[in-house]
């Protein structure tokens, strides 16, 4: 597909390198040359410097033969005006990153006006990984699919666990039938697991489960999932915002640390319920005096890198709350995966999932399947999917067949299946009808419709 | 300081007042009191004369500030009280200067004490000149004239501020002018339904017109010597709820008019109100049915009039509340000091203040144990600037300030201590009956020239929320280059 990006910040350039290892051809607009040439040297794409919401830009970028135009600036006004010229230039769908949360109140208004495929709010969905963490304190990352009924949930094994020590066929009976484990990763390696695959203490898992089991599925493999009630959030900007609020409606107690006073006042008069500290979380006596010894999660979402990972590893020495660290910038993964940092969230990688998802989908004609969801797992080494099989020719191999007669490609596990309100956890003998929902989980990128999961 | 243009709007001022005689010389000519007839017209003729004069020459700068604003209402107040004495003085029915000034003053700052023992006994005219001084007084004069007079700069809103009650006073539509017809007109419109549900309840007319403008205005000058106690219980129903009703902040009925009910019930000040009134009614009720017996909803209703009327400030009474338990009495005393709501014809600290100062209490209790916490005051989901806190903060200091200097001077007059307190709390919070030799049964005749001076100050003081006067009185003020 031809795709015109506007804007290269993190989220742009972050998308842009993702788009192009999809196969699609890019053209970036940026006002910034320097990020521009950055961003062309280094990835085999199209720049053109300029204003992404001037029409003699975008027609120079090619938008009439654009399939798509992803607007991500750092300005929603940009973006907004960016999407209504490329819609009255060119016949692409439009794509706007608006994350001011005046404008984010009235977006089904803004989105049907300006006729917007997909309006994105980086700091919100950021902001809604990280309640999913809260409501599921044991886990690392939780990934919700058939609209929040299926959980795929990843955590460490903890040392003398259960689980450690056997083999994935033998602990179903410990970890009751309805979950299934889809991916283990251990070492910086990350196996799609089959029956026999061991399982060892520090392993990172990933199950996936009903909603309603989670709590009885921490109890039987003997992990403490104590629910969080009191939260201290270092940083004030829109994550924070958007998090306290729906932490503040599930009951949860909010202490905001903000350096800015004027920031301060805002967030006191939107939050009235939250507790807002005017002063530097990096501040040892500070934090000692807010109590963060007595904290059940802690949730590093300053601007600076750095000083979230700090943070989160000083919290981590003095207390058990439970940790999630914001990293937007540095890319020393591997490293970071071995700090007791806890979750890691990771902003411009959500917002890059979010349109990724939206791309394969459109890729696809409208008869066949559809891309519902699309997370990417284990440093973005596996995505999990979740597709609509829709009727159509394409399908007419897959349906009906019990998954043991099906050929499916290597690396790939089909892990649950949804049909009417029924949640089913498949073995070899299920099938795939017309209708279901059905998620999948691979380390072979690109799955764009369902039929892709055949050899 | 701009003189001229003060002396022009007063000039305008003591027109209008001339304007409103003209009610009491239609009333005496129905009544055929030809005295009053004679007093009111030559008193009419005369503010026009003088008005006249005085707003002859239109003054070369329009500017206007805040400070004008404020001497503006202090003095157009002085002035109309002097001016408003003169017929009670002229016909001999209050001959003393100093108890004439206090009554009408009484009347135009809704307050209601009277130094009349049975008011009974004066003419229909002065009679009716009372009660419509509180029908003026409720609304304001200066708001009225900003209705009447051509539009005007943005620089009004320094009057209707400095007029108008509450910690922050805006427009509710753009132009001031229409601002202030909505608000006479909302304010015409309830005492007109007042007033024919009171013709319904068979009260007399001229009895009904007097009760709906001094329920209207939150006043509380009667017709006879018992207050409202005479008039049944459908008229004392009525009287209760409408008195509630000019308690509430006019913008309520705004957004009532404009369809935005569900904005105008989610007023923190309105729930806060009715809130109080309730808890304050309930407990009230079980203290009188409790130490008295009877009828569970005779009691309900005689404490839910009187309730109603200390709380909006209003003064009447159907009952002799001085008689009530200590428990009731001291309630009556606490709502004496908090009273309606802003934006109405009320007195008091008011409601809004009260909610301000409750959370005010909260954000610096959690800002002691979290030093560094920051906490921000909201009323309707609003911010309260830190310039309306303090004028909040500083309005109790010079509240409680007057008040003891007050009780201070009126102390002088050697009376009992429940006695001189709530003479004070009476006037000042715009209410009229106090407790012991002020209560509802009694009248303000009783003290010294010197301390009727001092309550007749104070219920000016109340009703223009104590800066304006203050800055009236400061030399500073009047200074050239200042």
């Amino acid at each position: 597909m031809n795709i015109i990006v506007v804007g290269c910040g993190k989220v742009g350039y972050t998308l842009v390198e993702q788009l192009n290892n999809e196969g699609h051809s890019v053209t970036l607009i940026d006002k910034n040359k320097a990020a521009l040439e950055r961003a062309v040297s280094k990835l085999d794409i199209m720049g053109i410097h300029g204003n992404g919401s001037s029409y003699r830009v975008q027609e120079e970028a090619g938008i009439t033969n654009a399939d798509l135009l992803i607007a991500v600036t750092n300005q929603d006004e940009v973006n907004l005006l960016s999407c209504l010229i490329a819609k009255q230039a060119g016949h692409c769908q439009t794509i706007a990153r608006v994350r001011n949360p005046e404008y984010y109140e009235e977006i089904s208004f803004i989105k049907e006006e300006l006729k917007l495929a997909m309006a994105i709010n980086p700091e919100r969905s950021a902001a809604y990984d990280i309640l999913r963490l809260i409501q599921i304190p044991s886990a690392m990352e939780v990934d919700t699919f058939a609209r929040g009924r299926i959980n795929l949930i990843s955590f460490k094994i903890p040392e003398y666990s259960p689980l450690d020590g056997k083999r994935v066929m033998e602990v179903s009976g410990i970890m009751g039938n309805n979950s299934l484990i889809c991916v283990v990763q251990r070492d910086g390696e990350t196996i799609i697991p089959s029956g026999n695959t061991m399982l060892h203490s520090k392993d990172k898992i990933s199950v996936i489960m009903p909603l309603s089991e989670i709590s009885n599925f921490f109890e039987r493999i003997k992990i403490a999932n104590k629910p969080i009630r009191s939260v201290m959030v270092a940083g004030g900007g829109s994550i924070s915002f958007y998090l306290a609020k729906g932490l503040i409606k599930s009951g949860v107690q909010v202490k905001i640390f903000e350096t800015d006073r004027a920031r301060c006042e805002v967030l006191s008069e939107e939050l009235p319920e939250a507790v807002i500290i005017n002063g530097n979380a990096v501040d040892e006596s500070l934090l000692d005096e807010e109590g963060v010894r007595e904290t059940d999660a802690f949730i590093a979402l300053t601007n600076m890198d750095e000083e979230n990972i700090m943070l989160s590893m000083y919290v981590d020495s003095v207390s058990n709350a439970k940790l999630i660290t914001k990293i937007n910038r540095l890319s020393f993964e591997e490293i970071i995966n071995n700090m007791p940092v806890g979750s890691v969230i990771c902003p411009k990688n959500i917002t890059a999932e979010k349109i990724i998802k939206h791309v394969r989908s459109m890729q696809n004609s409208a008869d066949s399947s559809d891309v519902e969801s699309l997370y990417r797992l284990m440093d973005n080494k596996v995505e999990a999917l979740e597709f609509n099989v829709k009727n159509c020719s394409e399908n007419k191999n897959l349906v009906g067949k019990t998954l043991t007669e099906l050929k499916l490609k290597s690396n790939l596990l089909v892990c649950s299946i949804s049909r009417g309100d029924a949640i089913i956890t498949p073995s070899g003998r299920d099938t795939i009808e017309i209708g279901d929902t059905v998620v999948v989980v691979t380390s072979n990128m690109k799955l764009s419709k369902i039929s892709d999961i055949l050899e | 300081m701009n003189y001229g243009i003060i002396r022009y709007i007063i000039g305008k001022v003591i027109e209008i007042e001339g304007l409103f005689m003209a009610i009491p010389v239609i009333t005496s000519l129905i009544y055929k009191e030809w005295k009053g007839f004679a007093v009111y017209a030559i008193c009419m003729i005369l503010l026009f004369v003088i008005g006249a004069i005085v707003a002859a020459k239109e003054p070369e700068k329009k500017t206007f500030y805040a400070r004008e604003g404020y001497v503006l209402a202090a003095m157009a107040w002085i002035v109309m009280s002097i001016l408003g004495a003169i017929p009670f003085v002229a016909t001999g029915e209050i001959p003393s200067v100093v108890d004439a000034v206090f009554e009408i003053t009484s009347g135009f700052t809704t307050t209601g004490a009277s130094i009349l023992s049975d008011p009974s006994k004066l003419m229909r005219c002065n009679l009716l000149w009372r009660s419509f001084s509180h029908w003026i007084g409720g609304m304001g004069v200066l708001v009225f004239l900003l209705a009447m007079l051509p539009a005007g700069g943005g620089e009004s809103l320094y009057i209707m501020r400095a007029e108008s009650t509450g910690p922050s006073v805006g427009k509710i539509v753009p132009r001031i002018k229409q601002t202030s017809k909505i608000l006479y007109g909302i304010y015409t419109g309830l005492t007109f339904i007042l007033l024919i549900l009171l013709i319904i309840g068979k009260m007399p007319v001229f009895d009904a017109i007097c009760i709906a403008m001094g329920t209207a205005g939150t006043g509380g000058f009667g017709v006879l010597s018992d207050s409202m106690a005479g008039y049944g219980v459908y008229n004392q129903v009525v009287v209760t709820i409408f008195m509630l009703l000019f308690g509430a902040n006019f913008g309520f009925y705004y957004l009532l008019i404009i369809r935005k009910a569900k904005d105008a019930f989610k007023m923190e000040e309105v729930r806060g109100y009715v809130a109080i009134y309730a808890v304050i009614t309930v407990l009230i009720t079980l203290n009188l049915w409790s130490s008295r017996g009877g009828n569970f909803f005779g009691q309900l209703q005689q404490a839910a009039f009187q309730t109603s009327s200390v709380m909006t400030t209003t003064g009447f009474a159907t009952q002799d509340f001085d008689m009530w338990p200590v428990f009731s009495k001291v309630l009556m005393g606490v709502l004496m000091f908090i009273g309606a709501c802003t934006g109405s014809t009320a007195g008091g600290i008011k409601v809004s203040r009260v909610i301000i100062y409750i959370k005010g209490i909260a954000k610096e209790i959690a800002e002691q144990v979290h030093p560094k916490r920051i906490k921000v005051i909201c009323m309707d989901k609003k911010r309260i600037s830190d310039e309306t806190l303090r004028a909040v903060y500083i309005y109790l200091a010079l509240y409680t300030s007057i008040m003891i200097i007050s009780i201070i001077a009126v102390a002088l007059d050697g009376y009992d201590w429940e006695t001189t307190f709530s003479s004070v709390l009476a006037t000042l919070n715009n209410i009229g009956p106090g407790f012991g030799k002020v209560g509802p049964t009694c009248n303000f005749s009783i003290f010294s020239p010197l301390s009727k001076a001092v309550l007749t100050l104070d219920m000016l003081a109340g009703r223009l929320e104590l800066i304006p006067l203050f800055i009236f009185m400061m030399p500073d003020t009047w200074r050239r280059n200042s």
